[in-house]
């Protein structure tokens, strides 16, 4: 029968083995929640204590690209639920083209954020450690809004090259005939995975770039 | 055995919705709501992230258990947050000795 | 070598094809059965196998390496505290030796150990599955861990790190001049090996039990493993973030914990232990777990209040995440959260007592035998049960106020870490190592070993409360010549226990190639793992069980077989 070179030894069915890879990549990403978390806590912490130099950071970063970033990620969620949708009827061509449109929809967003955006910042003098050339009031409060800002955006793009490094591999297997409606289990949770990575951004966005006093 | 199939239209109204509320939390930050701009913008976030979790990410067609895997994540994470809040909230409200009046003060946020 | 098990001897003999304990008769052709070990020779078999009963015993040997190096280490540590000045080292030194034996011990030894080891061996076992749900996540599992192990070693070979395992801030972020940032990366890839340990366990346990094993007949060490499981994949991605923003505050000079810039060094705490205090229960309930076996096994009897043991391995698992603030009394936390906190360990400690009662309750009227299993759980229910009280004498503000950073603490934790989970890791070994190499273990030797074990252990430990109670700081390389008697004993118990430690080693080994044969089930246990050869065959079984019978089901007339 076709399924049972695409059921793995350890499984007894088709729909165990399809549950227990979905089951693993949510707990996975539960893990995910906590590790984002660990910053965020950080992130409200200081907030909290720091309002206006950390309203005066957040005026500091473009919205602009901030919302375009967004929308691009959002495109690129959509394209890749096409593209599972495409894997789960069976059309080899669709899939790839919607797994090729969504790595290059990632790839802009990794573009625009550190070309565009940490380059800005960085010439400016905004860049703590690295290049940082404000000597206002309240600098050091502005400099430790800028290491979340770097270190949130960065661990964020950091998540985004993985995505496209597995989206890559996906494209591979998917143009070599890997994948069929029995056994499309890894692009669903690849894109599970990213999926994520744009809840996370969903998260950055407001609470870098928006509550920053802009009226 | 395959998942759920999703209608394609389906998606496309997801993801409109998605624009549209991204478009929203931007322009409702140049809005003056006082402190419920930061309230609005996380409850638009949320309903943003609801989306693609209940619809791309299929949970409203998922069994119990990844539902409780999500959830026990954001409790979790809402543990973290609570606790450690309830010491750096409340370290303000013993006061101190006053020998160590005049060194808080000049370290006073 | 007599086993003292009734009955067991002679059920065994009436079962086919199985072989005579203690007089070593060896029924031809046992060595042509084929089974995990003898399924395929040769390095890459191993270094690229998927079978999880091979990868356990990968990591048995790496984590027995780890074991003996943060062993060294401590001897080290107390050859030199014989003396008040110092008899050996330099404070430097020792600062890093002390580092170097928390985090050795804590995260390349008891973390893993009964999980990887035991855990990984037996799970898909004690469900009737072939494997694992993700075999290949499992040996990437250890890789991680292999090459986190590999960032410590070098830490320790380039010079150490002195901010012990706790790295506080701002010590470890700015001003130590030591190995910081490759030993927080050790850590923080081992940490990938637990989550993904933990992820492979969960779905495993959800998804791929027998028909007819429900929950709740489900062996305790499941329910064990997989309440710390839980631990590991919710608790572990704080502690990595965390080491995150101590290597990027050292190596980019920023300072999100520097109180000059604004940063709180308490909040690194707050993140650092939100982690390591569920930890601790990483390190424990496994081996809780563990003695659930051992206790019903070597009773003959079911073990009492099954529901109960099984409740309180989640109900530890959940409230361990709500007390880590009671490490922080005296750091500079609000004593408002304190007095939560301290409410809050009271009651973790609830759970705890609730499985020692249920252990003890197992043993009365039971045909209790005395192997060297039920020698390590026996002391591990003493041994955990004074650990346990002084946690909550640490749990007490006012107490901790003036025990916090003594010997105390340090007493408190081997009390529970070594008399609690090493017990419980030996007695695990010792329990299922005829099932894992097929032979037997010399007991006699085994009995030895586990009472030397408890006299050094207690030797070593007990005078550290004392020390701690009278006021001697920990993490210190000299001390007031006061404490003199009491760090010698302390030192000389700890050469008993390394005794105690080295001999299992010894036999074991040659247990494998030396001992008797063993059958498929020599102590006539309950449990599907019994049910399968041993060792077992590659897939474990040979048609997956059918489970018709509750968990520990003594005392009926059914044989074992499935």
């Amino acid at each position: 029968m076709h399924s049972s070179a695409a059921l793995a030894e350890q499984f007894d069915d088709l729909e165990q083995q399809h549950e227990s890879s979905s089951f693993g990549m949510w707990v996975f990403l539960a893990t995910e929640v906590m590790f984002f978390g660990g910053l965020f806590t950080a992130y409200i912490i200081y907030r909290n204590f720091y309002l206006s130099a950390f309203e005066a950071g957040s005026r500091l970063l473009d919205v602009k690209i901030g919302a375009a970033n967004t929308a691009v990620l959002l495109c690129s969620s959509l394209t890749m639920a096409l593209g599972v949708r495409a894997a789960q009827l069976g059309k080899k061509k669709l899939l790839i083209t919607f797994l090729v449109l969504t790595l290059l929809l990632g790839l802009a967003f990794i573009g625009i954020k550190l070309g565009l955006e940490w380059r800005h910042d960085y010439l400016e003098g905004f860049a703590p450690g690295v290049n940082w050339t404000f000597h206002g009031p309240d600098s050091r409060h502005l400099e430790l809004f800028f290491c979340f800002y770097f270190f949130l955006t960065g661990i964020h793009a950091l998540h985004m090259v993985i995505g496209a490094g597995i989206l890559t591999v996906l494209i591979i297997m998917a143009g070599r005939g890997r994948f069929s409606p029995q056994r499309y289990n890894p692009v669903e949770v690849s894109g599970l995975y990213w999926h994520f990575v744009d809840i996370v951004w969903i998260f950055l966005y407001p609470l870098l770039y928006l509550i920053g006093g802009r009226y | 055995m395959v998942g759920h199939i999703v209608h394609k239209k389906l998606y496309f109204l997801v993801f409109a919705g998605l624009i549209g509320l991204t478009a929203l939390t931007t322009g409702v930050a140049f809005i003056d709501l006082g402190k419920w701009n930061t309230l609005a913008a996380l409850a638009i976030a949320v309903c943003k992230a609801s989306l693609v979790v209940l619809f791309f990410m299929h949970l409203r067609w998922s069994s119990g258990l990844m539902r409780m895997a999500l959830l026990a994540a954001f409790v979790w994470f809402a543990i973290l947050v609570a606790l450690t809040l309830s010491d750096e909230f409340t370290r303000q409200w013993t006061p101190v000795p006053s020998s160590w009046e005049a060194q808080v003060q000049q370290q006073a946020r | 070598m007599d086993f003292g098990l009734f009955g067991a001897r002679r059920r065994d003999e009436e079962r086919k094809g199985h072989y005579e304990m203690g007089t070593a008769v060896v029924e031809p052709g046992i060595e042509s059965r084929v089974h995990y070990l003898n399924a395929s020779y040769g390095i890459k078999s191993w270094l690229l196998t998927t079978d999880h009963k091979r990868i356990a015993m990968l990591y048995l040997a790496s984590i027995t390496f780890f074991f003996f190096i943060g062993g060294a280490a401590a001897v080290l540590m107390r050859l030199n505290l014989i003396s008040p000045q110092g008899a050996l080292l330099e404070p430097a030194t020792y600062n890093k030796l002390f580092s170097m034996h928390g985090i050795i011990m804590v995260f390349f030894f008891l973390i893993p150990s009964i999980p990887a080891v035991l855990g990984n061996f037996l799970v898909p076992l004690m469900i009737g599955a072939r494997d694992l749900a993700f075999p290949r996540l499992n040996l990437l599992s250890w890789y991680v861990f292999m090459v986190g192990g590999l960032f410590t070693l070098y830490a320790v070979i380039a010079g150490g790190v002195d901010t012990g395992w706790t790295f506080y801030t701002p010590l470890s972020t700015t001003y130590a001049n030591t190995q910081v940032i490759s030993a927080a990366l050790g850590v923080f890839i081992a940490g990938f090996s637990s989550i993904l340990t933990g992820l492979n366990f969960v779905v495993t346990i959800h998804k791929m039990r027998a028909p007819g094993l429900t929950w709740f007949r489900l062996p305790l060490f499941l329910w064990a493993i997989y309440a710390t499981s839980i631990i590991q994949i919710l608790g572990t991605p704080v502690l990595a973030i965390t080491l995150t923003l101590v290597a990027l505050e050292r190596v980019f000079h920023v300072g999100v914990f520097d109180p000059a810039v604004g940063g709180d060094p308490i909040l690194f705490q707050h993140l650092f232990w939100f982690y390591s205090h569920p930890a601790v229960y990483i390190m424990i309930l496994p081996s809780m777990g563990v003695i659930s076996e051992l206790v019903t096994a070597f009773s003959k009897k079911r073990i009492f209040g099954y529901s109960f043991i099984a409740f309180s391995s989640v109900a530890i698992a959940v409230i361990s995440f709500l007390v880590w603030g009671h490490h922080m009394f005296v750091a500079g936390q609000s004593i408002y959260a304190g007095i939560v906190f301290s409410v809050l360990s009271f009651l973790v400690a609830i759970p705890s007592a609730v499985k020692v009662f249920n252990w003890t309750a197992t043993l009365y009227k039971g045909s209790v035998s005395y192997q060297a299993p039920m020698l390590y759980a026996l002391g591990f229910i003493g041994l955990f049960t004074m650990g346990g009280l002084t946690g909550l004498f640490l749990a007490t503000l006012a107490v901790d106020a003036h025990v916090h950073g003594t010997y105390f603490v340090v007493g408190h934790f081997h009390y529970i870490m070594v008399g609690g989970a090493v017990m419980g890791y030996l007695g695990g070994i010792h329990y299922w190592w005829p099932k894992i190499s097929g032979r037997m273990y010399p007991d006699g030797w085994a009995r030895l070993s586990a009472a030397i074990i408890f006299i050094g252990f207690n030797l070593t430990f007990f005078p550290q409360y004392m020390l701690g109670y009278l006021g001697m700081p920990r993490r210190y390389a000299v001390y007031a010549p006061e404490f003199q008697v009491l760090n010698v004993m302390s030192s000389a118990g700890a050469s008993i226990l390394g005794v105690g430690y080295l001999i299992p080693l010894v036999y074991m080994v040659w247990s494998m190639r030396y001992g008797p044969v063993a059958g498929p089930n020599p102590w006539g246990a309950k449990g599907l793992e019994w049910q399968t050869p041993s060792p077992p065959p590659t897939e474990n079984f040979e048609e997956t069980p059918k489970v018709t019978e509750e968990a520990y089901a003594y005392g009926t007339e059914e044989t074992q077989v499935a």
